[in-house]
């Protein structure tokens, strides 16, 4: 997924008044939000329900609602029968990896953008932009050939390394600096004659960290549930997390407890990096800066 | 001696470090999103199947003749694509205006909703995709015990057009539709409140002022989601294939019912191994997704501004 559009961030509203004037929310708000919460959380929940029964439950009618006793005997099952854990393995590493690198990458390549002055900078810049709209997925099979000439085919190397850079993650830290970084600060530190160099790691890079922080939460979550590539790319015998769900679901005779049990711990990761961090999240997409 | 060195190191700095710090996105993007991109078309030129030894012959353009003329299931692969698209856009931004207006109050536990709006979209599309799948079971699916409580009968979901591509439309609309909400919140929070008193002088009602005010206001914001959702749609792989998991998945259900243009791609390219023909049709794609963002671009900006 590597679309994005440009857009403008809506004007900031005055404070306090705003805020005052808001309409004060009745008993009717409140009961439509919860019942909308209810339908956002009730597939998780589901999961959750059917990861702990056993499987004889699953089809019964009518159905079971509430969890019972046996998730640590589903999650067991789960490690013994499938290679989850060399899945869990190789999400996090490949996550890891992506989430350090588009950070890193895009931080420099961002202070470059925003505070360095270069010939052919604005042009270069629009190239990044229209990068975004760019649908890569679609390249897929020259891709795949290339890996297989990589000897790279179904090695993690060939999920990590195309995700390496992002074209958002330049956009959006190139915006994050032209605003938080003041220029008169790197003229202090030229005139102290600090190199280039110098200048991101003592001066940018610390004052690039809440931006930062949310691009690789974005990138982390992305990494981690990205689907169609490593379907591609990876075979049954070295997953990640998705495809091994692919693969699970997929046998002939589906055991649901099992596949949903797996779908829970998969899902574990996201959900307490966005249970820490939701707010940071939820205030990047508000922002506009998540990518669709 | 000393400082002359210094001098040119620091022309040098000025000079070139810029290029040094933006070349490692240019080089990889180049390597591995554009040039794979771009062979594409030249792949789709040629007749090539891995399972012939892949062995590449010219052709010219008789994978694109074969594709537009004498392929019904590409046909029919880009009318599930359309009817997919025409389910989730729509319903995912009048949910999502409606939700924002919702959150656009002074609520308690303000972080506690959003955070609630948002949790589908932190989700991988294959765990959704796989629990749903089970929701919507024929025989002990969780909706057609509901259906039954209430009289209606059960539905083969999977079985029929229509109902297949509901299913598949409800897990698009239930990932996304909170994340477009969050952005149409924050620019409702950035509308003046004056526009409104005004309005309610005017004697305009709270409907009227939704209609008249807020969505028009909310325009780019509208156009934006529009535009990704629509993008998003024309890659949908992951929902149909995952919904009926199993040998013949890449189909897209026995009779290739909610069998999406990318999964078609993915069957022919990686099901078949036929490079040539499923390059044709990721151009075919690409061209049909350029024309359908602009399509839709074009409509959402129809929006009134009064």
């Amino acid at each position: 997924m590597t679309s994005v559009l440009e857009r403008p961030a809506p004007p900031a509203a005055p404070p306090g008044r705003r805020r005052k004037a808001l309409r004060m929310p009745g008993p009717w708000t409140y009961a439509a939000l919860i019942a909308v919460l209810a339908g956002s959380a009730f597939p998780v929940y589901w999961s959750l329900v059917v990861s702990s029964q056993t499987p004889d439950k699953v089809d019964s009618v009518p159905p079971v609602l509430v969890p019972g006793g046996n998730l640590f005997a589903n999650i067991a099952r789960v490690f013994d029968q499938s290679d989850f854990a060399l899945a869990m393995m190789n999400s996090l590493i490949v996550s890891g990896t992506i989430t350090v690198s588009v950070v890193f990458f895009s931080t420099l390549a961002g202070f470059a953008f925003a505070k360095l002055r270069f010939r052919g900078r604005s042009a270069l810049m629009l190239l990044v932009v229209a990068t975004q709209a760019v649908p890569t997925e679609l390249g897929v099979i020259p891709l795949y050939m290339m890996m297989s000439d990589f000897g790279w085919a179904g090695e993690i190397h060939a999920v990590i390394v195309p995700g390496l850079v992002t074209a958002f993650g330049v956009f959006f830290m190139r915006q994050y600096f032209e605003r938080a970084v003041p220029d008169e600060l790197l003229e202090a530190g030229r005139m102290d004659g600090c190199s280039s160099l110098r200048l991101y790691w003592h001066v940018v890079l610390p004052a690039a960290r809440p931006a930062a922080a949310v691009l690789g939460l974005f990138t982390f979550m992305q990494a981690w549930n990205d689907f169609f590539w490593p379907l591609v790319v990876l075979t049954p015998e070295n997953p990640t997390v998705q495809t091994a769900l692919s693969t699970l679901a997929s046998g002939y005779t589906t055991d649901y407890t099992l596949v949903l049990t797996a779908a829970t711990i998969g899902t574990v990761p996201v959900l307490a990096v966005f249970l820490l961090f939701g707010r940071q999240i939820v205030g990047g997409i508000m922002q506009g800066a998540l990518k669709g | 001696m000393k400082t002359d060195w210094r001098e040119r190191r620091h022309r040098w700095d000025i000079r070139y470090a810029p290029y040094a710090y933006i070349a490692p996105y240019f080089l990889l993007f180049a390597v591995f999103g554009l040039f794979p991109l771009l062979y594409t078309a030249w792949v789709s030129m040629q007749d090539r199947n891995l399972l012939d030894g892949d062995a590449a012959t010219f052709i010219g353009l008789d994978n694109y003749v074969q594709l537009l003329t004498a392929d019904p299931y590409f046909w029919n692969a880009m009318g599930n694509t359309l009817s997919l698209w025409l389910l989730t856009t729509v319903p995912q931004i009048l949910f999502a205006l409606g939700i924002a207006q919702l959150l656009n109050r002074r609520l308690r536990g303000r972080t506690f909703f959003r955070m609630g709006v948002l949790l589908p979209n932190i989700t991988s599309v294959a765990a959704v995709t796989i629990i749903f799948a089970q929701l919507f079971g024929r025989d002990f699916g969780l909706i057609n015990w509901g259906l039954e409580l209430f009289g209606a009968g059960r539905v083969d979901w999977q079985a029929g057009t229509g109902s297949s591509h509901t299913a598949i439309a409800a897990m698009v609309v239930w990932r996304w539709t909170g994340y477009h909400a969050l952005i149409f919140l924050a620019s409702m929070q950035a509308i003046p409140t004056s526009v409104y008193e005004a309005a309610r002088l005017d004697g305009a009602s709270a409907w009227q002022q939704f209609w008249r005010i807020t969505v028009p206001m909310l325009r780019p914001q509208i156009i934006f989601s529009t535009v990704i959702a629509t993008a998003g749609n024309m890659r949908l792989l992951a929902e149909p294939l995952l919904f009926n998991p199993g040998a013949g998945a890449a189909t897209g259900g026995s009779d290739r019912q909610f069998q999406t243009a990318a999964l078609y791609l993915y069957e022919q390219g990686f099901a078949k191994f036929d490079f040539g023909y499923a390059s044709a049709i990721a151009w075919l794609l690409l061209i049909a997704t350029v024309a359908i963002t602009g399509l839709s671009y074009l409509a959402a900006r129809r929006i009134r501004t009064d």
